[in-house]
């Protein structure tokens, strides 16, 4: 874990007085809304649909048993006992009071958290793999490397009020669980032929209304070229993304309408300049961030009991991933059960969960951007007590990557920019394909739903994902097929006209019935089906009318 | 004087919590928005919308959301997003309990 400095400590509780203050000063009628707005939004105080929502950042998705427990008890405190935890690795709570907002920021102080740059056009919270320090397949922590550029970030003088907002996603493994192609910056770390670590630059990723994959900018930044690098990048971005248009602001817009290779050219002659100008990193820093993040003090191989019941087996299947120790494993806690909120959990979850991190799992708890939570190292002998705490509190849902995990923003259940609901849409497909055994059956297949064209549910990276719009003053669902937000990362393509609120569930249900069919056995996914055989089978099942009138005019 | 094509009423989010209100004919805050006064005509409608404007310390972003009438003539939600906001997360009503 990192630990605030001196430093931090002093800088979080001074934006809390500071925050106070200005509360104060709106109550009082000293600030307008139009003066208070930008204030609040910088503390990740929004006014959603039926409330305020805080917006607490989790830096890179980390955090420790103590951390989740205060969480609870500000759910507990200040609102309804519930958190929502967010794809963007964040925790939002959804019910507090104007007064009290200042009171949650001192708690979250208490434990070394804080709301800062959750929102606004600022860098965002960095966000990265779950399996963080723990995957078997990983090249480095990732981590060490965010918190530096959350440190780079935090406040910076220059990047306060960019074009639009702006997020940065780094993974530390060829397998990219970190979405790093639909982040405005996306790092991922790689060994060059000398064998030295580095980072391939992707630029001008992002979903939303104009759904883009990031591009390369550079093959190959060595470690220690990092911040002069994304320094120059966002220069550029800050100096020539259009301020004119919001919905034109973003990156990935200057990286297609300026070109690449153009501006390529530009962030290396400012890199050129930075790197002659930027103070090296202090190495004592440096130090200081690896050994924050240095790995758990593991313990020995030991003996794995030899019975495992037909329910932990299940569970393992799916809830597991594969540690860099054997003996270790990573495990996946569900916050997706049957009936469910996606991404929510009650303050005793969240008390069970911390608690289940301090015995078993080295006080260690992730986020993951699909909305569940990870305790990223259990040594595989406490597998069998873990599961059953989970199963008596209701957390060992096995689903971990299929149907029934489903990403789900918040919709217009909360958000104020929702032009449909998401949440219920969610819940009554994970109801409809309730059955674990047939989940296990469809096997690998990520469905993600939005409630708007601003994509927090990230549908076009969904295997299968779901827009909810307007249509003629009803909700309207729109199917986007064959998305991916992996190292083969795709935008999904458009199915064809929306489906409305009763009609959803059975086209969904259509489309996997359409790939049981087609499939060529258990082995190959709906994903690799879908890019076998194309849209079009998908399509004749979601449209039969369509499909039967074509053959009759053939 | 143009006629709306549907009544109006004022609603907002209360400063403090908040709360979805209405604006009521007393020129006070409701929570319920059968409670909430209802304009029949722009002249009205604006009229309301100018004096929950004049009160920014009590209410945030008040906004006209047209109507249709129940059969006592009171207010009930015409769009679905008025509905949701009078109900509340929608899924803790219709579906499984939440927690
Ligand atoms: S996608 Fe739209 S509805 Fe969903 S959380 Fe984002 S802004 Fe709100």
């Amino acid at each position: 874990m990192y630990d605030y400095t001196a430093f931090d400590a002093a800088f979080v509780r001074d934006r809390v007085a500071q925050f106070r203050d200005q509360v104060e000063r709106r109550i009082s009628g000293a600030l307008t809304e139009d003066e208070f707005k930008p204030l609040r939004l910088m503390n990740g105080l929004y006014l959603q649909l039926h409330a305020y929502m805080l917006r607490v950042a989790i830096p890179y998705g980390t955090l420790n048993g103590a951390q989740m427990r205060q969480l609870a008890m500000i759910a507990d405190r200040w609102d309804r006992g519930y958190g929502h935890f967010t794809t963007r690795q964040n925790i939002q709570f959804n019910w507090p009071k104007l007064r009290d907002v200042p009171d949650m920021l001192d708690a979250l102080a208490d434990v070394e958290m804080h709301a800062i740059q959750t929102s606004g056009n600022c860098i965002r919270n960095v966000t990265t793999d779950q399996f963080a320090g723990a995957a078997a397949d990983e090249i480095a922590d990732p981590r060490p490397v965010a918190e530096l550029i959350r440190q780079w970030s935090t406040d910076h003088p220059e990047f306060t009020w960019l074009p639009r907002k702006f997020k940065i996603a780094i993974t530390g493994s060829p397998h990219d669980r970190a979405v790093t192609r639909a982040h405005d910056i996306g790092l991922r770390m790689l060994r060059n032929a000398a064998g030295e670590e580095g980072f391939e630059v992707l630029v001008g990723g992002g979903l939303g209304r104009t759904p883009m994959l990031g591009k390369v900018v550079r093959d190959f930044l060595p470690r220690a070229d990092l911040l002069p690098y994304l320094e120059a990048i966002l220069q550029t971005y800050n100096l020539l993304g259009r301020r004119d248009n919001k919905y034109k602001a973003r990156i990935k817009i200057l990286v297609h309408e300026t070109g690449i290779e153009t501006l390529r050219a530009m962030i290396e002659d400012a890199f050129a300049e930075n790197r002659r100008s930027f103070a090296p990193v202090d190495p004592a820093l440096l130090e200081r961030l690896e050994a924050a993040f240095a790995p758990p003090d593991f313990e020995p191989p030991a003996a794995v009991p030899q019975f495992l019941s037909p329910a932990l087996r299940s569970f393992m299947d799916t809830n597991l991933h594969p540690h860099r120790l054997g003996h270790y494993a990573s495990v996946t806690v569900s916050l997706k059960p049957v009936g469910g909120a996606p991404g929510d959990a009650t303050s005793d979850q969240m008390r069970l969960l911390a608690d289940l991190a301090e015995t078993y799992a080295h006080d260690e708890l992730r986020v993951s951007h699909e909305q569940n939570i990870i305790l990223p190292h259990v040594p595989r002998r406490h597998l069998p007590s873990l599961f059953a705490r989970l199963q008596a509190a209701g957390l060992a849902t096995a689903n971990v990557g299929l149907v029934s995990d489903i990403i789900a923003c918040p919709g217009m259940d909360y958000c104020a920019l929702a032009t449909a609901r998401s949440i219920p849409v969610a819940q009554r497909i994970a109801r409809a394909f309730e059955d674990i055994d047939r989940q296990h059956d469809i096997g690998a297949l990520k469905i993600k739903i939005s409630g708007c064209i601003n994509a927090c549910g990230h549908h076009h990276v969904g295997h299968i994902g779901i827009l909810g719009l307007e249509k003629a003053g009803v909700e309207s669902y729109q199917i986007t097929l064959g998305g991916d937000g992996t190292e083969t990362a795709a935008i999904g393509e458009r199915a064809g006209p929306g489906f409305s609120w009763d009609e959803i569930v059975p086209a969904v249900e259509r489309l996997i019935g359409a790939y049981l069919d087609l499939r060529h056995g258990r082995a190959e996914s709906f994903l690799e089906v879908y890019r076998r055989l194309g849209a079009a089978p998908f399509k004749a099942a979601l449209y039969p009318e369509a499909a039967e009138r074509r053959a009759h005019a053939g | 004087m143009t006629k709306a094509p549907h009544p109006q009423i004022v609603t907002a989010n209360h400063l403090l919590d908040g709360d979805v209100i209405y604006l009521t004919e007393a020129l006070d805050w409701t929570r319920q928005i059968t409670a909430a006064a209802v304009a029949h005509d722009a002249l009205r409608a604006h009229t309301l919308l100018d004096e929950a404007q004049s009160r920014p310390h009590e209410a945030v972003g008040p906004y006209l959301a047209p109507v249709t009438l129940d059969p006592q003539g009171r207010a009930a939600p015409l769009h679905f997003r008025e509905l949701y906001r009078t109900t509340g997360p929608t899924f803790l009503r219709d579906e499984a309990p939440h927690v």
